[in-house]
Parts: C-alpha cells; sequence; structure tokens
C-alpha cells in the first residue's frame, strides 16, 4: 500500500469521523473542534486531489474564520445546551431511516455512473502541466471568471454590512464621545468665573 | 490506486451527515448551522475530485465561490442567531416564532 492510498485513507476516514462527531457530539465547543478536524482533513484532501490553493483557502477560511466565529458565538451565548440535547434520541428513527434511504439512493445513482465519452473534448480550462496551481487557478480567475470574482467580493461585502448591523446596538448606559457637542463648546458658557471669598468657598 | 469514486464515496457519505444532523439536532440552531457546513464541504470535495480527474480547472474555481457564499452565510446565520439570543434568551428553533409564520 502506497503512501498516497494510506493517506487518501487516514484523510478520508478523520473527514467521515470529524463530521459524525460534529453532530453527535453533546458539547457544541467540542462539536466546533470535531468540524476543525473534518475541515483540515479535508484540505488534506484537497492536496491529494492537486488543489494546492483550495486546501490553503479552506484551512485560513474555514478553520480561521468561519469555525472560529462558531466557537465565539458558542461560548459568548448563555446557553442551557444540556436542555436542546434532551429530546435527541426522539428524532434519531426518522432521521437514520432518512439516511439510509438517501445511501441508498446515493450508491445506486454511483454504480451505474460511467463519464460520458466526449466529457474530455468539453472541457472549460484543461489544468496546463507546466504552471502551479496558484498561478494557473489565478490566471483563470483574473481572466475568465473576474466578474463572478468581484460579485464572490460583493457577497462578502454584503454579509459584512449585514453582520455588523444585525449585531450592532447602542447601550444607553455607557459613556460615549459625542465629537459635535466636543467641537461646538463655547467657552463663554463652559467656564464661569467666580469671586469666592476668603474662608467662605463657593 | 484511489480512484474518483473513493472521493465521491467520501463525499457522500459526509452529505449525508449532514443532513443526519439536520434531524438530529432539531432544536440546537448553531449545530445546525454546522450541519449546513459540512454539505457544503461535501459538495466542494466533489468539485474538486471531479475537477481533479477530470482534468477541468474550473471545478476548483467554482469551490472558491462555494466557499465565499458559505462564508457569507455563516456570518449571517450567526449575527441572526446572536440579536435573537439577545432579544428572546434562547435559540431553540420552537420558539423562532415571533412571526407567525
Amino acid at each position: 500500500m502506497g503512501a498516497a492510498v494510506f493517506a487518501f485513507y487516514l484523510f478520508a476516514l478523520s473527514t467521515i469521523t470529524g463530521g459524525l462527531f460534529t453532530v453527535l457530539s453533546r458539547n457544541p465547543v467540542h462539536s466546533v473542534l470535531w468540524l476543525i478536524l473534518s475541515f483540515l482533513s479535508s484540505a488534506g484532501l484537497f492536496i491529494l486531489l492537486g488543489a494546492e490553493f483550495v486546501a490553503m483557502l479552506m484551512i485560513i477560511v474555514y478553520v480561521g474564520a468561519v469555525a472560529v466565529l462558531f466557537l465565539f458565538v458558542v461560548m459568548m451565548l448563555d446557553v442551557d445546551f444540556a436542555s436542546l440535547k434532551a429530546e435527541m434520541a426522539k428524532y434519531l428513527p426518522l432521521g437514520l431511516l432518512i439516511v439510509i434511504v438517501l445511501l441508498m439512493e446515493l450508491a445506486m445513482g454511483l454504480a451505474v455512473w460511467v463519464p460520458s465519452d466526449g466529457a474530455k473534448m468539453v472541457l472549460g480550462a484543461p489544468i496546463p502541466s507546466d504552471t502551479h496551481n496558484t498561478a494557473a487557478l489565478g490566471l483563470l480567475i483574473y481572466d475568465q471568471y473576474f466578474l463572478l470574482f468581484q460579485l464572490a467580493g460583493l457577497i462578502l461585502l454584503v454579509a459584512m454590512i449585514g453582520a455588523i448591523v444585525l449585531t450592532l446596538r447602542h447601550r444607553k448606559d455607557v459613556k460615549r464621545q459625542d465629537i459635535l457637542t466636543q467641537i461646538y463648546r463655547d467657552p463663554d458658557e463652559a467656564i464661569s468665573l467666580k469671586d469666592v471669598k476668603p474662608g467662605q468657598g463657593l | 490506486m484511489i480512484t474518483l469514486e473513493h472521493y465521491l464515496t467520501v463525499a457522500a457519505m459526509l452529505f449525508v451527515i449532514g443532513i443526519f444532523g439536520l434531524f438530529l439536532n432539531r432544536k440546537n440552531v448553531i449545530i445546525l448551522l454546522m450541519s449546513i457546513e459540512l454539505m457544503l464541504l461535501s459538495v466542494n470535495i466533489n468539485l474538486v475530485a471531479f475537477s481533479s480527474y477530470m482534468n477541468d480547472l474550473v471545478g476548483q474555481v467554482f469551490t472558491l465561490f462555494v466557499l465565499t457564499v458559505a462564508a457569507a452565510e455563516a456570518a449571517i446565520g450567526l449575527a441572526i442567531l446572536v440579536s435573537f439570543f439577545r432579544i428572546r434568551g434562547t435559540i431553540a428553533v420552537e420558539d423562532v416564532n415571533v412571526m407567525k409564520g
């Protein structure tokens, strides 16, 4: 058994295990950690497939941003997660039934599937053999898919603004700096001269 | 020898686990969002596997777009969750009935 085959089975097994325990884990913090394992090992699968750029992007975006965001929210919300898990057994039979049906459907689809003879003729962008994966992807994204690339950036911008708008709140009991009142302060009303008699005070 | 079918099997199992999670964690919205992330991950594995075995780079380009949408969805979903928790003090799905939908 070669190293590549061993690596595939290792990464595939840890991807599936991570996914399964994400779903089954009782503690949501553990769920997020299993999710990170699943993302990392699928990044390993991508490297085995020769897609290094996507693999690194998986680690940066999913593990570095999305999973940490989940971890933040799980730890920030003060929720009694035990009560949410209490009725898990109620939905287990229905879930298992649907899972088995879906797996059988997918297996039947996969068993009879063969790529069409003409599939090699209609390639959108054949993988070049003389450049790196990242360089080839860059040439493709910044040339043919430039509009879609910009739109993806727009989606991220909208998501960012939406998330900020949804979670921003002004609390009344916190003192804030109001720059306009600072600027428009008048020395005449800010300072008042008092004639203090000796030994009396104000 | 690892074939395309091996990768498709892994992706199919991951997708089914994601759907299983949707049914199993009916009450906890955070785990529901994680299940959706798992399903999107399996779609990404499918895209990259086909891209590699069919020798076509476009699959990897589409993986980037799926990744973008997944990240945006997670951010918006968690923001809605945080503001909902602030108002109602719970994240159980059954309590999300303010709009009587």
